[in-house]
């Protein structure tokens, strides 16, 4: 059966049919739809864990116990599960165990750009890397024999554009069912004190090996026999590209790109005029073919950074002289000085309203030019965090002064205060960012004696990545009612005594508890609750802006609210985004009175 | 076979992910082979959208080359101009004739393009220029976002597959509730552009 579909419901398919029996992740882009897909299987379990450090771990008690199991993130998630992700890698598995690292090139939503190709290396254990769909579908089911095969776990890397293409996938299989859970006692290889530990060290090598061994007559590590003046050496999504720009050459196909086949490249090199790499982000398979001594070429002309594509290959191709450019064709250029149109937060978002609040009291549009920098302390400083929130960084809301990785705001806001910066210091992070890694952060606060504020912005839900639920919902991934994890006790718990909970959409409530946790000389905790408005079922009340009241001061555009929109000086409420009823917050602002209900509410209606 | 590189750009929360979504998967019920990848910001709206979707016998890379577009479908008009030159020369262009200003011109940092502006550069690039009023029908319709089957259905000619599998996919792909009224908006979007004669 042919079906079409992206490279994460591949894997999840090609994993479910593989017989996987537990499945965890944090949700993270590009790789959330892997777990949403398996939650969709109610006979196993696929379960949101609080961080990949957990969601690992959890796959690696699974997998100690005979199942198969896989635990799936984004790059940066694999940072947080380095941890479990190197000792799976010295005590080996039981039944199959597979790691999932989208990575995301280009950073079309993340911090940093990494090559998760590198954890491969570091925790020599295999990797490998699908370039569509069906080889997603096909290859995460080798993945789990590898990892029985070899005791070892099997890290399967893919990238945004794998993981977010679709392509046809034929569904050859069908789930295989495995035995019943047993664990083993075992303490040399599972109990890792030092004295095991350095048992297993060998053992690591010799699998290596192996491993080496096995690449060389894997069937995914695939010659592709054309014109031998020019080689081509690719994998993953670049692998497509080259085929594109060098429709003629010879290729070197790798789907499993660590450990490498020596003996399939000294072949490959021997038979081609000219080698090349064609590889996204850093140079890991040319420094690899270099060690062994083989002329090729590769990064002194393909970027080291930003995602491939056809056009930034062949540019490179003429660059490098490995392609004759075709006839002259004009070549249109992009019209410069559009107006851009990054993402934002949406209409009737509930982070809005605290930002605006965070903005005028740190009276920040004085402060920052229109690069966002600024020549001197702010009246307020706020360290941020990754969620949809981070977007409150943009005009005009220009409400936030740091944002590294998850959980970071908390610490770092410590660190500010005692580094004895003037200004108070606020750190903001979201429910579910909160839940992942910034419990840490208010122990270590209540301990280390912070006076500063912490607000937990509470929409109910993951928002960025999709809408997953988290603890704090109660409700799991496959959508079991399970019991909620109530922020304000969680806190009040850690000891913070000044915890308070405002709607997000009451402005004057909100301004008032911001000043009230900045005046006070202990550590406080402000949770500002409201829907995340992208989940609102029904709309009412929108609003609407009078064009007699309305003088035109433009303090609504402060928002930053996408429905409230101003063409040839006119302002104006878009009814078909705004969320009406559920928000309110441009109403409350308005000088004039000058907006009020365009269509009646529910109530009304009723 | 002959191959249809389409790029459909617009805004999030315009549903240009579930009709690049249906586009694909009528074509590969259709026989051909299809991939289909959408650049997304990192929010669930308000972000510029971008969907490339390749139908041929056989395709390698999921991304259109510059000037390869042999069908660009803008959601809205300003996209429209950002995106028009991915277009292959002669390549056609459908155009909801429909503007949203983004933050920064709201704030008056920037300023909107005129449709003068708009119209000769696509001009320039192509004669196949069709502009069709999709939100402002979707609202007749009774719902904006039945603007995403609309598109679906000006394009729909542009493919040698049959009317019953356009139909079929939508079926399978929505929700009953929401059925009829985006079925409607498909036919009415069939029906605009068969008059508008491009192609």
């Amino acid at each position: 059966m042919k079906k079409l579909l992206s490279g994460n419901e591949a894997l999840a398919l090609g994993a479910y049919h593989a017989g996987v029996k537990v499945a965890a992740a944090y949700p993270g882009t590009p790789s959330s739809e892997i777990l949403e897909t398996l939650a969709t299987f109610k006979d196993i379990h696929a379960e949101w864990s609080t961080n990949e450090k957990v969601a690992l771990e959890v796959a690696l008690g699974a997998c100690y116990a005979g199942v198969r199991a896989m635990a799936s993130m984004k790059h940066v998630g694999l940072n947080v599960a380095s941890d479990p992700f190197m000792a799976a890698a010295t005590t080996g598995v039981i039944g199959g165990l597979v790691v999932v690292s989208a990575d995301d090139p280009g950073i079309h939503s993340s911090q940093d750009e990494q090559d998760n190709r590198h954890y491969a290396r570091m925790a020599k254990v295999p990797m490998l890397e699908p370039s569509d769909s069906q080889e997603a579908y096909d290859l995460i089911a080798i993945a789990f024999d590898i990892s029985e095969q070899f005791d070892t776990p099997v890290l399967l890397r893919t990238t945004t554009r794998i993981s977010h293409s679709k392509s046809v996938v034929e569904v050859r299989r069908t789930r295989k069912e495995l035995g019943q859970a047993i664990f083993k006692h075992d303490v040399q290889k599972f109990v890792m004190l030092p004295v095991h530990a350095r048992l297993r060290r060998p053992l690591v090598e010799e699998r290596l090996a192996k491993l080496k061994a096995y690449a060389e007559e894997f069937v995914y590590n695939r010659i592709f026999s054309g014109d031998t003046r020019l080689g081509i050496v690719s994998s993953g999504v670049a692998y497509q590209y080259a085929r594109e720009v060098f429709p003629h050459a010879s290729f070197l196909k790798l789907g499993m790109t660590y450990p490498l086949p020596q003996k399939l490249i000294r072949d490959f090199a021997s038979k081609v005029e000219q080698l090349i790499v064609i590889e996204e982000l850093d140079p890991f398979l040319e420094e690899n073919i270099l060690a062994l001594g083989i002329e090729v070429q590769g990064k002194d002309f393909i970027p080291r950074f930003g995602e491939l594509n056809p056009d930034v290959v062949e540019t490179a191709a003429h660059r490098a002289g490995w392609l004759r450019p075709a006839a002259e064709t004009k070549k249109v250029e992009p019209l410069p000085g559009l107006p851009p149109r990054p993402p934002v937060l949406c209409a009737g978002c509930p982070h809005t309203g605290i930002f605006f609040v965070l903005n005028t009291i740190g009276q920040r549009s004085r402060l920052l030019d229109q690069q966002g920098k600024a020549e001197r302390e702010g009246s307020l400083i706020i360290t941020g965090d990754i969620g949809c929130y981070t977007l409150a960084t943009y005009p005009p809301l220009q409400a936030m002064d740091t944002t590294a990785c998850m959980g970071a705001g908390i610490g770092q806001a410590l660190g500010m205060e005692k580094a004895g910066v003037t200004a108070p210091v606020v750190a903001v992070i979201g429910d579910s960012t909160f839940l992942h890694s910034g419990i840490t952060g208010i122990v270590n606060a209540i301990y280390n004696q912070s006076k500063g504020t912490i607000i937990i912005l509470d929409n109910g839900t993951t928002a960025m990545t999709g809408h997953q639920d988290h603890p704090g919902t109660g409700i799991s991934a496959q959508g079991e009612k399970t019991k909620a994890v109530e922020l304000e006790k969680l806190v009040r718990g850690i000891g913070v005594e000044d915890v308070k909970v405002v709607s997000a959409f009451n402005i004057k409530a909100l301004r008032a508890a911001v000043r009230s946790a900045i005046d006070n000389p202990q550590l406080s905790v402000i949770i500002v609750r409201g829907a995340c408005s992208v989940r609102l079922k029904k709309r009412s009340g929108q609003r609407a802006i009078d064009k007699a009241k309305c003088d035109g001061c433009g303090v609504c555009l402060r928002l930053g609210c996408p429905a409230i929109q101003k063409l040839n000086e006119t302002l104006s409420i878009d009814i078909t985004l705004c969320a009406g009823d559920a928000c309110t917050v441009c109403e409350q602002l308005c000088p004039k009175k000058a907006i009020a209900q365009a269509i009646p509410s529910q109530k009304e209606r009723a | 076979m002959k191959k249809y590189d389409f790029l459909m750009v617009g805004i999030g929360g315009q549903g240009i992910v579930l009709a690049s979504d249906i586009l694909g998967e009528v074509a590969m019920s259709a026989g051909y082979d299809v991939k289909k990848t959408d650049t997304l910001g990192m929010a669930q709206r308000g972000g510029s959208v971008v969907s490339h979707v390749r139908i041929a016998e056989h395709v390698w890379s999921p991304l259109i080359k510059q000037g390869g577009v042999d069908i660009l479908v803008a959601f809205e008009k300003l996209e429209a101009l950002r995106w028009a030159h991915y277009l292959r020369p002669d390549g056609i262009a459908i155009v909801n004739n429909q503007a949203t200003p983004p933050p920064a011109v709201n704030l008056g940092l920037n300023r909107y393009p005129t449709d003068t502006e708009i119209y000769s550069r696509l001009r320039q690039l192509t004669g196949k220029v069709s502009t069709v009023e999709g939100t402002k029908i979707a609202i007749q319709l009774g719902d904006v976002r039945t603007l995403n089957m609309f598109m679906l259905g000006c394009i729909s000619h542009l493919l040698p597959i049959e009317v019953k599998l356009w139909q079929e996919c939508i079926r399978r792909r929505l929700p009953a509730k929401i059925l009829e009224l985006n079925l409607a908006a498909f036919n009415r979007g069939r029906e605009e552009i068969s008059n508008a004669n491009i192609g």
